[in-house]
């Protein structure tokens, strides 16, 4: 191994400096923080899904030098903060010296049975802090009038309250106090990445501190799993009971967080984070802006990276579709180099892709011009936080009254994520109306082979494919 | 007005007030039974072996294995039960079952030094099997005639007759899915044992008496050696009121025979997959109506599918026979129930407990009947309410039935619902893509436990020499504000500030024999009992204070700390316990309160089961895609009688959250068994919050209203007030029925439409896809 720990590991939390100890290395953020006796953050559901574990992670920003990123700690390793900074809904404040937050929460009655709260606490803080939210504005029924973003919440869950003093609390916040602490430290860098190496009898987790590094343990060892903010594995983990005997991290590696808006292309890091690339962007790929808010939470998408996304090559993931109507090629990497393949021949099988095992995606690169007209359509039993039934992107280029090109992306109906190829040669070389697209969605209705589950019927998932070309073009019509 | 319900000068009732733990709570130091576990020396973890057949008898279990992993410490098998081998009340839920009775069925558990190693320890226990026929379905049940505990027949007048003579008659038949409680904190216990061998457990129950004594059967105990205590639960809604004894019974009996703290703590999956939901139903029936739209008969079978052992399913079916008529005078009535037994989870008590199930029927009907009777579904229900004077099928009057009328109407005017109807018409005519539909549904629900020895309480009242109070009481906390009206209820009762009165944490030592905190009971039992109990010490303290001023006892006021008399003198509270104490006068008192009037003939299905029923009435608009089915709810009105609330900002709670969880059950939860005939078979398919969604932000209504009834003092309550935790959850069929609409206007006027519950978006988009193609369900 070519990293070697110079210290012993360890993580400020709430303000103490605080030595991980002699932990297996598969612990979680939350149970670490638990059996320090910090028992605020709670585990509802070990996969992410209820935020009651959320905790506060010092990132560096997009806006600031550091910004207070909530993140699910069931999830995390706590080898992966090492040398990090963190902060609990009991660092937030006390019962004596409500941080305001909390004191929100406290007296509109944003909590039941209290069991959540911690975890609503630290999600909320976080966008109390966001450096973006500014009060004065109108709001509108999912953003307060103080700037409040509701989707920052939507990977809490509460089972008490039905929500609506969480939400007031939320909208009644005001801009934090100048001399606040937690305010005042975002105008520093956060913690730099501290490569790490820790291994107990359970496996070896390191964070090299650079991609060489990686791609040559990536080539010597064939048991090695990459994880970047672990919202995958951190699941394999705690419910399937997966050990990897060797982790490498790779979220921090400034050759993994490229982010450029160039002429002919735009190029994303695989590292960064979905909530990077949204603020980044700032709506300059509308396909990807849409498709943020419903890519799972807040939460998730702190940690969650688009390269993880693609690299776990499920037929289910929300960002296939999109790139794939984009047009995506990726850049693959290894110690024997680097090549590029598109995105639509990346997939092979299910949980399949042409990376081979000594490769990591490196870059995803989206080509410019976008097409004109865009959409993302996602179709799940419930509107936050929700894994596809069926995922469609769309890209499409109408001039003069005629399809130039269109490109579809599938997800949730095959194996794989893929290109509606003989919807998009439908649609090509005829006139964009009501009657060429009644005939590509009939066309669309036979793409993939969708299956029943319990997410769906496959029935409900054919139709959905036929109706989400109808809804793209009447939608379009609309507006 | 009736001394319990009366109330006096300067109320400490009746003001909002926070949760009592809200700043505990909001600071993450609020502690619940698994938070115990870092601050107890030497504990164990357990971990189940949980079967892979929906039905199989265990032929061989290896224990050996385990031990070989390092860490484990014990196995804990049926060998090892002192006393009895059974985890309910009923002796029909082996806690070691030689017979696996469905997916997921622990068979035996495993203790370690940590909780990964017991997991790997219960991976190598080896435990063969002979699968036997199983039943997933409560329609295979049926067919298979699979039943258990006793079926009830619940009867008024003549139907037959009245069927015969009824203008339009309609049958059908609705099946609709449970609900899985999704309560954050799951299942947890954690026991210790002392020098004398007595058991001490921690449990997240909402039954500690009931866990004491599965705990005590099971380790072959007196009661008086085996103490439970709650601080608090992380929900419960009804989860834990019958499931958590097992839980508790398996650590203690770990406790006991190692001599180390043993804590169990399902997580997610294992809850999902080992703990009972709420029952769904199987319905079939035949309904009169008269020319205009009066009810005449209801003739129907409800079968509730109970999973693989009877725990609650008994008075479960009871209460949804006794609200099939909801709040509606329906003259004629059959009402015939059974419990099907299948190869599921045990399903138990769930907010409601059983009354939506019986509600659910009658709002179907009526949904799907008005279009084919050509009347509006709000006119329909109006039509039907009970009116002052009429009485129940089993026999009830029906008090206040008036304040049905009330809630409609404040409904229809603050909810402007008429000019609504209006916008939603002229939208649905301007858009062929998307509709809006809008309903109202009013709740009648009976409070009380149908048993009627389950109506009584008991509480400890402590006044300390320094005028601190400290009160003890027999329900337990689970977000519910039990504890934060227990202290109002306290204060008031003194005429203390609420700051001098602190709760100590519910404990079968201080309060032996409770009942479940369970049938939105908590506030008015327990409240009654702890007025009770302050009251007597308040009479002997207005002796003293008669003597200090010199006026009669019966004169003397206690009020916000200050104890006086008509003219003005006045003695402080402390000053006046601290004479007392020096007079040799006993300053705790232990309080009792049943409630009276009670009577049930449960073979007849006849009698006043109930103290008095709860109103509410909601109004739900919401709008559909018609591309895909997806919907939301963009407001909600909710009028809702809590008589004269003891916290309003507690009830609000209440009503909010109940709300949410029954459009949870309703239109997003949704609970798939695997009924394929396959090797996973009888499986939760939704074992995770991935996959068995709850209401999130995005199912909050957008606009939503919540106003208590006025001037509604309750009479046969504590301080005037009525019980809040299940009558809400019941006006979420607002929602539904509005989906119902919505998807109606899709198809020509007139359309009626047979919707599945839950109403995801998928059986959404069928729905309306249906009533697009002009196929109206036509009874």
């Amino acid at each position: 191994m070519t990293t070697q720990a110079l210290r012993a590991p360890a993580v400020t939390v709430n303000g103490e400096l605080t030595a991980l100890g002699d932990i297996p290395v598969h612990t979680t953020v939350l149970d670490w923080l638990r059996d320090r006796g910090l028992t605020g953050a709670k585990e509802g559901c070990a996969e992410g899904e209820c935020g009651a574990c959320s905790v506060l992670v010092a990132r560096a920003g997009t806006d600031t030098p550091t910004e207070w990123t909530a993140v699910n700690a069931c999830l995390l390793p706590i080898a992966s903060l090492d040398g990090q900074e963190l902060i609990t809904s009991e660092g937030l404040g006390s019962p004596e010296a409500l941080h305001p937050v909390q004191k929100e929460m406290a007296v509109r009655g944003g909590s039941q049975c209290g069991y959540c709260t911690p975890g609503f606490v630290c999600s909320m803080a976080a966008e109390y802090y966001r450096p973006g939210r500014t009060c004065g504005g109108d709001g509108d029924h999912e953003h307060g009038p103080n700037g409040f973003d509701l989707h920052s919440l939507s990977g809490n869950l509460c089972r008490c309250t039905g929500y609506r003093p969480i939400r007031d609390a939320a909208y009644a916040l005001e801009d934090p106090p100048e001399n606040d602490a937690f305010a005042v430290r975002r105008t520093s860098p956060p913690p730099a990445p501290a490569p790490t190496g820790m291994t107990s009898p359970e496996g070896e987790f390191i964070r090299p501190a650079s991609l060489n590094e990686v791609l040559t343990v990536l080539g010597d060892r064939n048991d090695a799993v990459i994880v970047a903010g672990s919202t995958d594995l951190g699941v394999q983990v705690n419910i399937f009971g997966s050990r990897p005997s060797l982790t490498i991290a790779i979220d921090r590696l400034e050759e993994l967080r490229e982010f450029s808006f160039g002429e002919d292309e735009v190029r994303l890091g695989a590292a960064l984070t979905l909530t990077e690339i949204e603020r980044r962007l700032a709506g300059r790929v509308p396909l990807l802006g849409e498709m943020f808010p419903q890519f799972a939470s807040r939460l998730i998408r702190n940690g969650a990276t688009i390269g993880g996304n693609l690299g776990t090559g499920s037929p289910i993931g929300d960002t296939p579709p999109a790139l794939l109507a984009l047009d995506v090629s990726l850049v693959l990497a290894s110690s024997r180099g680097e090549r590029t393949v598109a995105l639509s021949d990346y997939f092979t099988g299910y949980r399949q892709t042409v990376k081979a095992a000594d490769e990591l995606i490196r870059t995803i690169v989206i080509p410019l011009p976008l097409a004109p007209m865009t959409a993302f359509h996602k179709i799940a039993k419930r509107r936050f936080d929700d894994i596809s039934s069926v995922a469609i992107g769309y890209a499409v280029d109408v001039q003069d009254g005629v399809v130039r090109d269109a490109k579809i992306g599938l997800g949730g109906v095959a194996a794989t994520p893929l290109r509606a190829r003989e919807t998009e040669a439908a649609l090509v070389g005829r006139p964009w109306s009501e009657e060429t697209v009644r005939i590509a969605a009939a066309v669309m209705a036979a793409e993939g082979t969708p299956m029943d589950d319990h997410r769906a019927s496959s029935s409900y998932r054919s139709a959905m494919l036929g109706q989400s070309l109808l809804r793209f073009y009447f939608q379009g019509v609309a507006s | 007005m009736s001394s319990l319900s009366e109330r006096p000068l300067q109320p400490v009732v009746g003001v909002p007030m926070p949760h009592e733990s809200a700043a505990l709570h909001v600071t993450g130091t609020a502690l619940y039974t698994d938070d115990l576990v870092m601050r107890t020396k030497d504990v164990l973890h357990a971990w189940p072996v949980q079967s892979p057949h929906a039905h199989a008898r265990v032929t061989a279990l290896r224990v050996k294995p385990a031990y070989d992993v390092p860490g484990v410490v014990r196995v804990l098998t049926a060998d090892d039960v002192p006393g009895v081998n059974d985890a309910g009340v009923k002796h029909d839920e082996p806690l070691f079952p030689g017979e696996v009775m469905f997916n997921g069925h622990a068979v035996c558990w495993v203790l370690a030094d940590t909780l990964e190693a017991a997991r790997l320890g219960a991976l190598a226990v080896e435990v063969e099997y002979e699968p036997l026929a199983s039943l997933v379905t409560v329609r295979e049940a049926i067919d298979a005639g699979s039943f258990q505990g006793i079926g009830r027949h619940l009867e008024r007048g003549d139907v037959e007759g009245a069927l015969a003579g009824a203008a339009h008659v309609f049958s059908g038949e609705f099946e609709f899915a449970g609900q899985e409680h999704f309560y954050l904190e799951t299942h947890a216990a954690l026991a210790l044992v002392d020098e004398y061998g007595q058991i001490f457990v921690q449990s997240s129950t909402q039954h500690p008496s009931e866990t004491q004594e599965i705990v005590a059967h099971v380790l072959g105990l007196s009661s008086h050696s085996v103490t439970v205590q709650c601080l608090r639960m992380g929900g419960g809604f009804g989860g834990k009121e019958m499931q958590p004894h097992g839980f508790a019974a398996i650590a203690a009996l770990g406790a006991t025979l190692t001599g180390r703290p043993v804590r169990l703590r399902l997580n997610r999956t294992q809850d999902m997959t080992m703990s009972g939901k709420r029952h769904g139903f199987h319905s079939s029936w035949t309904v009169g109506f008269a020319d205009d739209g009066r009810l005449v008969a209801l003739d129907a079978t409800l079968t509730a599918d109970g999973g693989w052992s009877l725990d609650l399913s008994e008075p479960v079916l009871a209460r949804a026979m006794c609200h099939i008529d909801n709040a509606y005078e329906i003259p004629h009535v059959r009402v015939d129930g059974q419990i099907a037994q299948t190869n599921k989870t045990s399903q138990t008590a769930f907010r409601g407990f059983g009354g939506p199930q019986g509600m659910l029927v009658i709002e179907d009907i009526l949904g799907r009947c008005a279009p084919l009777l050509g009347y509006d579904a709000l006119e329909l229900r109006r039509r039907n309410f009970y009116q002052p004077g009429d009485s129940t099928p089993y026999g009830q009057p029906v008090r206040h039935a008036d304040r049905l009328e009330s809630c409609w109407s404040q409904v229809i005017s603050g909810g402007e619902i008429d000019a609504r109807v209006a916008e939603i018409e002229a939208f649905n005519s301007a858009h062929e893509h998307v509709k809006r539909g809008l309903a109202m549904t009013p709740v009648k629900f009976g409070i009380s436990f149908n048993l009627t020895a389950f109506n009584q309480a008991g509480a400890l009242v402590h006044v300390y020499k320094d005028g601190s109070v400290l009160i003890n009481h027999g329900g337990t906390e689970m977000g519910q504000g039990l504890h934060t009206k227990m202290l109002q209820v306290a204060a008031t009762t003194l005429g203390v500030p609420l700051a001098r009165v602190r709760l100590a944490p519910t404990r079968t030592d201080k309060v032996p024999n409770t009942s479940a905190t369970a049938a939105s009971s908590g506030a008015d039992l327990n409240g009654a009992a702890i007025k009770n109990a302050c009251e007597q010490i308040r009479e002997r303290l207005a002796q003293v204070a008669g003597g200090r001023l010199g006026i009669s006892p019966s004169d003397v006021r206690f009020v916000d700390g200050d104890v006086r008399g008509l003219s003005g003198d006045r003695v402080p509270w402390n000053e006046l316990v601290g004479m007392a104490y020096m007079q040799r006068v006993p300053l705790w008192a232990a309080g009792f309160y049943r409630t009276e009037g009670l009577h049930w003939d449960a073979n007849a299905m006849r009698g006043e089961p109930f103290k008095y029923f709860a109103y509410g009435v909601a109004a739900s608009e919401v709008e559909v895609d018609g591309f895909t089915g997806a919907y939301t709810l963009r407001r909600v009105d909710i009028v809702h009688d809590v008589g004269d609330s003891l916290s309003p900002l507690i009830d609000i709670g209440q009503i909010e959250g109940g709300f949410v969880q029954g459009a949870g059950w309703l239109t997003l939860e949704d609970l798939r068994w695997d009924e394929s005939t396959g090797d996973r078979r009888g499986r939760l398919a939704t074992q995770a919050a991935s996959t068995y969604k709850l209401p999130s932000f995005s199912e909050m209504p957008e606009v939503f209203n919540v106003r208590l009834l006025e001037k509604a003092h309750e009479e046969g309550a504590v301080y005037g007030s009525k019980a809040v935790g299940e009558p809400p959850l019941m006006l979420a069929f607002s929602v539904r029925e509005a989906l119902r609409h919505a998807a109606a206007a899709f198809g020509p006027a007139g359309t009626s439409v047979d919707l599945p519950s839950p109403a995801t978006p998928e059986a959404v988009y069928w729905a309306l896809e249906r009533a697009r193609g002009g196929v109206s369900w036509n009874g």
